[in-house]
């Protein structure tokens, strides 16, 4: 299957986090804070990469579009493609 | 495991030392900050204690030093000569400054006699001068007339008449006038009134009567001599002695004030030994004196991994006093609870604070402030996500960090308390803050949009959608339909929210069904979260029949109920429907609690009926297992234990009664499957304030800033100076503080009541321990 936007933006967006949460922590050293840190990272990236993963979920399959002013709507016509 | 995921390993340890030692053993341990220690005279009252004259001298001395008035209350400190730490300046200093004081009251004595003598030379002369043309009008001046002078206190002057008219019956003559109260004399003596008298009498056996009336009346008498030539070479030599009194005691005053503005540079030395002194005498009250008065015993709290240091604390203390004998330590078996003791650095310290305000942890339970450290800022920014206040709020928490050491002699409460004590938390605030506002896409209300929209408006018209120019001319606003192709390109915008929707007159429609589901997800996650970690306190206390009764249970309910909300919420985003045909999720799940199949309503998938079933059987199973097996299991080993033992186990009952479990199991699992469902709701404040803080913004952005941006007169860049500056006003106090303040708050709440509820106790006292930097730092 083609590389579509989302596919790419998943797969980024799931290797960025999980480096951050997986990987990176093995290589905290050894030392009084290294729980903290490590319980940090985790939280960090479970939580940043759960509120990503909902926005563009929610986004995927949209039920109803924007309603715009008729002015915008001439605006955008010209300007997005 | 690193300490903070749980209160350290407390040891009770029985210290044994000298009583010469004391002294310097607590010092050293109160240095280290280590130990806490206990109480062993708890019947006795604070006013019965062995050292409580020593701690009220130290109170004293604290409150003398503390005051400003120092300069005026010198003379008035009492030496605590025994007092073995204050250093011999100390006393030097205080025997001078008697000295100078008494000789400073000396010397003004004698200033206010000579004052008194000179008004008073002054003022008999008009009196002189009547009494001799008196007595050369009515008889020959005889040697016996007799005249004495002095001064006397103005209201006590007409008691002092009547007394020498009841005396005399009128031989004698008494003028009297009032001192002129110069300014001088008002600062030597204060604002009493005195009278300068002078009696003339014939005989000179009457002096002696006089004098006693005159003791009597507290009369200052002062010789008079009777010539006038006399009286002008006294009046001479009493001006010159006043000058010299005078410079004399200025001088001594300014020696004075050199004495004690020197002294005042070690104030702040002497209150802080002061303050370590007292503390050190209030912790011997708390210790044990044995009976040959020889050793002191005390009780100490302490972390066991700290107890070489305290070990070495003491050897120190010992040496430093000069004793031959080492402190003994022993470690004793207890069964009392230790202190709860969670080891914090500057940056934890502040997210520990938070979690011990709503309540201590019990000893060796799982302390959630490691957890706390990112998950409070993560729903905080939730609740806040503006990218651009966010921005602000980080480059604040930067300031104040960096600037720490010199923001806390500001000596504000507040400001030391929360701001700077709390700079850690609002630094995360602020960078979480910019990540949600990223994915809010909204930044002072504003979007950005950086990777292209998703939605196009060119598909919508002819030849591929219904819309013609004239669509345009005939209605203000069109809604676009992602069901005609082109319109939605099939993928969402990558990072956050698409900036169309920022354009949208229905923007709130999508906003709110996205936020509401979102809050839903992030607290099932979270309470999901907050069970697990119950598991953990579980198996580090060996309770693994509640794993099997209590947290089993719980797990099937959240996920058979609230596990399977989320399924729906993300089936049904991941699935592409015909609006038409799009159930509500919220009807689903009300249906799916009331067993509720109608053929007309829609589902989502097929199967959906049995598997609903399924789940909330589950669940509702669920509730008598919570509920009853449990305390069933402990009368069973009741009952057991009960025959083998026969009849004296009657007498142990120091157990719970059999009713009191099952009243308190109940509660407990009402209070957790009511709790899941208004807990889930509670989450629902995330969506309230993220949407009422968007809506802020967006008022500020309308009603201020965009109007300044619109105006097209010359005036236009001046009004636009004033509008930013109200724009920057209201953003602060009202955007970043008032709504700051009111997500930290919510946040707190959702971590101390929804999350805490499922696996935490508190119910912990604090380890407090003798800490002469905790005690220094408090009286700043």
């Amino acid at each position: 299957m083609a590389a579509t936007t989302f596919v790419i933006a998943m797969s980024v967006m799931t290797l960025f986090w999980g480096l951050i949460g997986g990987v990176i922590p093995w290589f905290i050293p050894k030392g009084p804070n290294r729980g903290v840190i490590v319980t940090m990272l985790v939280l960090t990236a479970v939580c940043c990469y759960l509120f990503w993963l909902i926005a563009i979920l929610s986004q995927l399959n949209p039920l109803f579009g924007p309603v715009l002013r008729n002015d915008t709507i001439w605006y955008l016509n010209y300007h997005w493609q | 495991m690193s300490s903070l995921f749980r209160s350290e390993e407390m040891c009770l340890v029985q210290l044994f030392f000298q009583t010469e030692s004391a002294h310097n053993c607590i010092s050293e341990l109160g240095h280290l900050g280590l130990v806490q220690f206990k109480d062993l005279n708890p019947g006795v009252a604070a006013f019965q204690r062995r050292f409580v004259k020593e701690v009220k001298k130290c109170e004293e001395m604290e409150r003398i030093l503390s005051k400003k008035v120092f300069y005026y209350k010198m003379h008035q400190v009492i030496i605590l000569t025994y007092i073995s730490d204050v250093n011999s300046t100390f006393e030097k200093l205080e025997q001078e400054l008697r000295e100078i004081n008494r000789n400073h009251a000396a010397l003004r004595q004698n200033l206010i006699e000579l004052m008194d003598i000179d008004s008073l030379l002054r003022m008999t002369e008009d009196f002189f001068e009547e009494a001799e043309s008196l007595l050369t009008y009515s008889e020959p001046p005889s040697e016996d007339s007799v005249f004495i002078a002095g001064v006397i206190k103005q209201d006590r002057f007409p008691a002092f008449e009547k007394v020498l008219w009841r005396l005399f019956h009128g031989n004698f003559v008494l003028r009297h006038a009032e001192m002129q109260a110069t300014e001088e004399l008002q600062a030597l003596r204060g604002a009493v009134k005195k009278d300068v008298f002078i009696i003339f009498v014939q005989g000179d056996h009457v002096r002696e009567k006089i004098r006693k009336v005159c003791e009597g009346f507290r009369a200052s008498l002062y010789s008079c001599p009777k010539t006038l030539y006399e009286r002008k070479q006294m009046s001479n030599s009493v001006m010159t002695q006043m000058q010299d009194l005078r410079m004399i005691l200025r001088r001594t005053e300014e020696y004075r004030a050199g004495v004690l503005t020197r002294a005042a540079e070690h104030v702040q030395e002497w209150s802080s030994k002061v303050k370590k002194m007292k503390a050190i005498y209030y912790t011997l009250n708390l210790c044990n004196i044995d009976i040959t008065q020889k050793l002191i015993v005390a009780e100490i709290w302490c972390p066991v991994s700290d107890l070489t240091l305290v070990q070495s604390a003491l050897i120190k203390g010992s040496e430093q006093s000069g004793s031959s004998v080492t402190p003994v330590l022993n470690r004793i078996q207890t069964q009392q609870t230790p202190p709860t003791f969670n080891r914090t650095n500057t940056f934890t310290e502040g997210f520990q604070a938070i979690i011990d305000a709503y309540g201590v942890g019990t000893y060796q339970e799982i302390n959630p402030a490691p957890y706390t450290i990112v998950t409070f800022p993560f729903l905080f920014a939730v609740m806040f996500g503006d990218c651009g206040h966010g921005l602000v709020m980080t480059l604040f928490a930067v300031w104040v960090t960096s600037q720490a050491e010199s923001l806390r002699k500001w000596k504000n409460e507040v400001l030391n308390d929360v701001v700077i004590g709390g700079r850690y938390i609002i630094l995360l605030m602020g960078m979480f803050s910019i990540y949600t506002g990223l994915i809010y896409n909204d930044c002072f209300s504003k979007s950005f949009n950086i990777f292209g929209s998703s939605w196009s408006v060119r598909p919508m018209f002819h030849p591929h959608g219904p819309w013609q120019n004239e669509t345009l001319h005939e209605y203000h606003h069109l809604q676009l339909n992602p069901f005609v192709p082109g319109v939605y390109s099939g993928d969402p915008y990558v990072f956050g929210i698409d900036p169309v929707w920022n354009i949208a007159s229905n923007k709130l429609s999508f906003l709110n069904s996205f936020k509401m589901k979102m809050s839903v997800i992030l607290g099932v996650s979270h309470m999901l979260f907050g069970v697990a970690l119950s598991l953990v306190n579980f198996v580090h206390f060996r309770k693994f029949q509640d794993i099997f009764l209590q947290f089993v249970p719980q797990l099937i309910f959240m996920l058979s109920l609230f596990g399977y909300l989320i399924f729906l919420i993300l089936y049904k985003w991941c699935i592409t429907l015909r609006s038409e045909m799009a159930p509500s999720i919220l009807l689903l799940f009300i249906n799916m609690m009331l067993f509720d199949y109608q053929s007309e309503h829609v589902l989502l998938y097929r199967g959906q009926k049995g598997v609903q079933i399924f789940l909330v059987l589950t669940a509702v199973l669920m509730v008598p297992v919570l509920l009853l097996v449990k305390p069933f299991l402990i009368y069973r080993t009741r009952m057991k234990t009960r025959h083998q033992v026969g009849e004296q186990s009657r007498a142990t009952l120091s157990q719970e009664h059999m009713g009191d479990i099952f009243v308190y199991q109940a509660i407990h699992t009402i209070e957790f499957c009511l709790g899941c469902i208004s807990n889930t709701a509670s989450y629902l404040r995330l969506w309230a304030l993220s949407l009422a803080h968007a809506e802020l913004s967006e008022v500020l952005w309308r009603m201020v800033l965009q109007v300044g941006l619109k105006i097209s007169s010359g005036m236009g860049s001046l009004m636009l100076v004033v509008l930013f500056a109200a724009f920057a006003v209201l953003t602060v106090t009202v955007l970043l503080i008032m709504e700051g303040l009111s997500a930290f708050l919510h946040a707190l709440r959702l971590h101390w009541v929804e999350f805490q509820n499922k696996f935490y106790e508190g119910s912990g006292y604090k380890f407090t321990p003798l800490s002469f930097d905790s005690l220094l730092k408090t009286q700043h």
